[in-house]
């Protein structure tokens, strides 16, 4: 246990020390400013619903990365395969007629965005398992063609006169939370977040209680052993990957059908790349995954309340300090532990 | 002299695709995978508008350019060579750093959330170039191109070429990035080559950054807008060879050139263009075409 909080632990002394200098060199007190950032995100429901809602996306895509990371793939696609899923999502909620019921449009748009989001998985997972080419690079590549190609489709055959983004779906939208707790009023949160909740279980389950999953993280931990004891790692990699994109895709529900009824452009910008962080922060592990995104929802929702004092860019550079000393602790604490282990 | 615009306009999108592609090249041979080189040409390009506006000298811009960027790159080099830190997870880390750390002091040193006043670039010919905003016509174009920095990225990749192949640190640079156990035992520091070797790719990769500031006479907020992952496409597409990566570089630019000169005749929209040397990338490591032979400690741990 201690070995996995501390590098996180370590990592926010890091970055609270750093946000204490570019407080102070804006001229205000840190005390303040991250009392400030406090009140506005677990302070009231607003802030809360907010969090909720950028932690449900989060969610999806640290799932994602942490899934791929578990095979021992890195899949950095989670961005482009996010705006897919949610355009998807849009797609099929504008294919349905008016009036479909919701017991089926819901289920149907959320199955479109797991959909596109696998598709675009499956390009880096045919890749990887047919020519061993690193999932790194081409999801990467990938994530820049699926936001150009989105932005030609956007903007010559769907979008609505003078906006980038498409006409409102006509079914398959998914109720506020404050629909049943009043108390989030204005604030984006929605149902979505019991589909990332039910997700974060599913995947646990999937990962640590099924064969597949124990498949996965064993072509994750050796693949030679892997392979020399039967998996068929190719298989595995596709299979890994194509899941992961589903994951991502399905972040997409949380704008599309959730919040705004139509894709944007841009709608979730970075949460793919966040993503990364969460799963990194979560320690690959479902439930840490969900606490990870909590915590980075709240600094991206803290920027905003603390913007009226210090630039709101303050948390875009915590963020980045985070994520780089825990993946520089994270070695280092499993290597002092193992000194301190030994007997001297 | 159509022909001539044409090659002139490559040349001007081709530098800073050159000098990111050159750093990246020089760090991913030494084994440290170059996801960065994007928010290094970032920090690169805020630090040269920074100088070259406090001074009013362009060469005080590019030297605070180089020295910003080199920062990011020690950055870099501290958490995945000293800490072993995942060299994919920093290299994202630190694009997203340096995108948030301009925009930051963007705003506490010039107080905006969008630019930077107007800076003083390397107008040599500023008087037939008009204040350097007419690049639209063609003697505008030509005199933009007689500046230290084109000059700089026509060499930047047959110097790094050169100094791979025929040099001993050149040669200590292929040993660590191919087989670091073996650069050890015969005593080299395989380490201090990594570091050296991101240190000075930082440099080059920030003359990228640099360029474009004093170009456009001023830093705007996320300024790079992906070069740095086209030169990175490029260190694949050519293979890690500097030559091919030169060549990949002039290709992509030329493409970008092409759709601008189409770009009346809505001949292929422009996001098709954008797609192409994402897409050569992929269909390369694909194996498609030739086959990509990356250092084989690419992204490995040295212990």
């Amino acid at each position: 246990m201690k070995e996995k909080l501390l590098p996180t632990l370590i990592a926010l002394t890091i970055a609270a020390v750093i946000g204490d200098i570019l407080i102070l060199s804006f001229g205000q007190s840190p005390g303040d400013v991250y009392r400030l950032l406090l009140e506005g995100t677990w302070g009231n429901a607003y802030g809360f619903g907010q969090v909720l809602y950028k932690a449900t996306t989060l969610a999806f895509t640290g799932l994602a990365v942490a899934l791929g990371m578990r095979a021992g793939l890195f899949n950095i696609g989670a961005e482009g395969q996010l705006a897919f899923g949610g355009f998807s999502a849009a797609i099929v909620g504008l294919w349905l007629p008016a009036g479909t019921p919701a017991v089926l449009a819901v289920p149907l748009c959320i199955a479109g965005a797991a959909l596109g989001g696998a598709l675009v998985g499956a390009v880096p997972a045919s890749l990887k398992a047919r020519f061993g080419a690193s999932e790194v690079i081409v999801t990467i590549m990938l994530n820049f063609i699926v936001l150009a190609f989105l932005n030609w489709i956007v903007a010559t055959k769907l979008h609505v006169a003078e906006l980038l983004h498409t006409p409102d779906i006509h079914a398959g939208a998914v109720a506020r939370l404050s629909s049943v707790i009043p108390g989030f009023h204005g604030s984006a949160a929605n149902f979505i977040v019991l589909l990332a909740i039910a997700i974060a279980l599913f995947v646990g389950w999937y990962l640590f209680r099924t064969r597949e999953g124990y498949e996965l993280r064993a072509v994750g931990l050796q693949p030679a052993a892997a392979e020399y004891g039967g998996v068929r790692v190719g298989r595995i990699w596709f299979r890994a990957l194509v899941l992961s994109g589903a994951l991502a895709g399905l972040g997409g529900t949380n704008y599309v059908l959730g919040y705004k009824q139509y894709y944007e452009e841009g709608f979730a910008a970075g949460a793919g790349y966040l993503g990364i962080a969460v799963a990194l922060v979560g320690r690959n592990h479902p439930l840490g995954v969900l606490f990870a995104a909590l915590l980075f929802a709240t600094l991206s929702q803290g920027g905003l309340a603390v913007n009226a004092v210090v630039p709101k860019q303050m948390v875009e550079v915590l963020t980045a300090v985070v994520i780089i000393a825990v993946a520089a602790s994270v070695p280092e604490v499993q290597r002092l532990l193992r000194v301190s282990r030994k007997p001297a | 002299m159509i022909i001539l615009a044409f090659l002139a306009q490559t040349l001007r999108i081709a530098t800073p695709y050159l000098l990111a592609a050159s750093g990246g090249v020089l760090s991913e041979r030494s084994g440290i995978v170059a996801l960065a080189l994007e928010g290094w040409m970032l920090v690169g390009a805020f630090c040269a508008a920074l100088g070259a506006y406090y001074s009013g000298s362009p060469w005080i811009g590019l030297l605070s350019g180089v020295a910003g960027g080199m920062m990011a790159a020690a950055l870099h080099a501290w958490t995945t060579i000293r800490y072993r830190a995942d060299q994919v997870v920093v290299g994202i880390a630190v694009n997203l750093l340096a995108v948030g750390i301009t925009r930051f002091f963007l705003r506490l040193a010039f107080d905006s959330s969008s630019n930077s006043p107007r800076v003083p670039g390397f107008d040599w010919f500023a008087g037939t170039a008009a204040g350097g905003s007419s690049v639209g016509s063609s003697s505008g174009l030509f005199a933009s191109l007689i500046n230290p920095l084109v000059l700089c990225a026509i060499v930047a990749l047959f110097g790094v070429g050169w100094l791979l192949d025929r040099t001993p640190f050149g040669l200590r640079v292929r040993a660590v990035g191919e087989k670091p156990e073996a650069a050890t035992s015969v005593g080299v520091g395989v380490m201090r080559v990594r570091w050296a070797a991101v240190l000075f790719g930082g440099a080059l990769t920030s003359l990228g950054g640099v360029y474009l500031a004093l170009d456009q006479h001023q830093f705007t907020d996320g300024m790079t807008a992906g070069r740095g992952f086209i030169a990175l496409a490029a260190v694949i597409f050519g293979n890690w060879k500097p030559r091919r990566v030169a060549l990949a570089c002039l290709l992509f630019a030329a493409a970008e050139a092409l759709q601008i000169r189409l770009q009346v005749l809505h001949a292929l929209p422009s996001q098709f263009v954008e797609m192409i040397p994402y897409l050569l990338t992929i269909v390369a490591l694909a194996g498609l075409v030739g086959r990509a032979m990356p250092p084989s400690a690419l992204g490995k741990v040295a212990e």
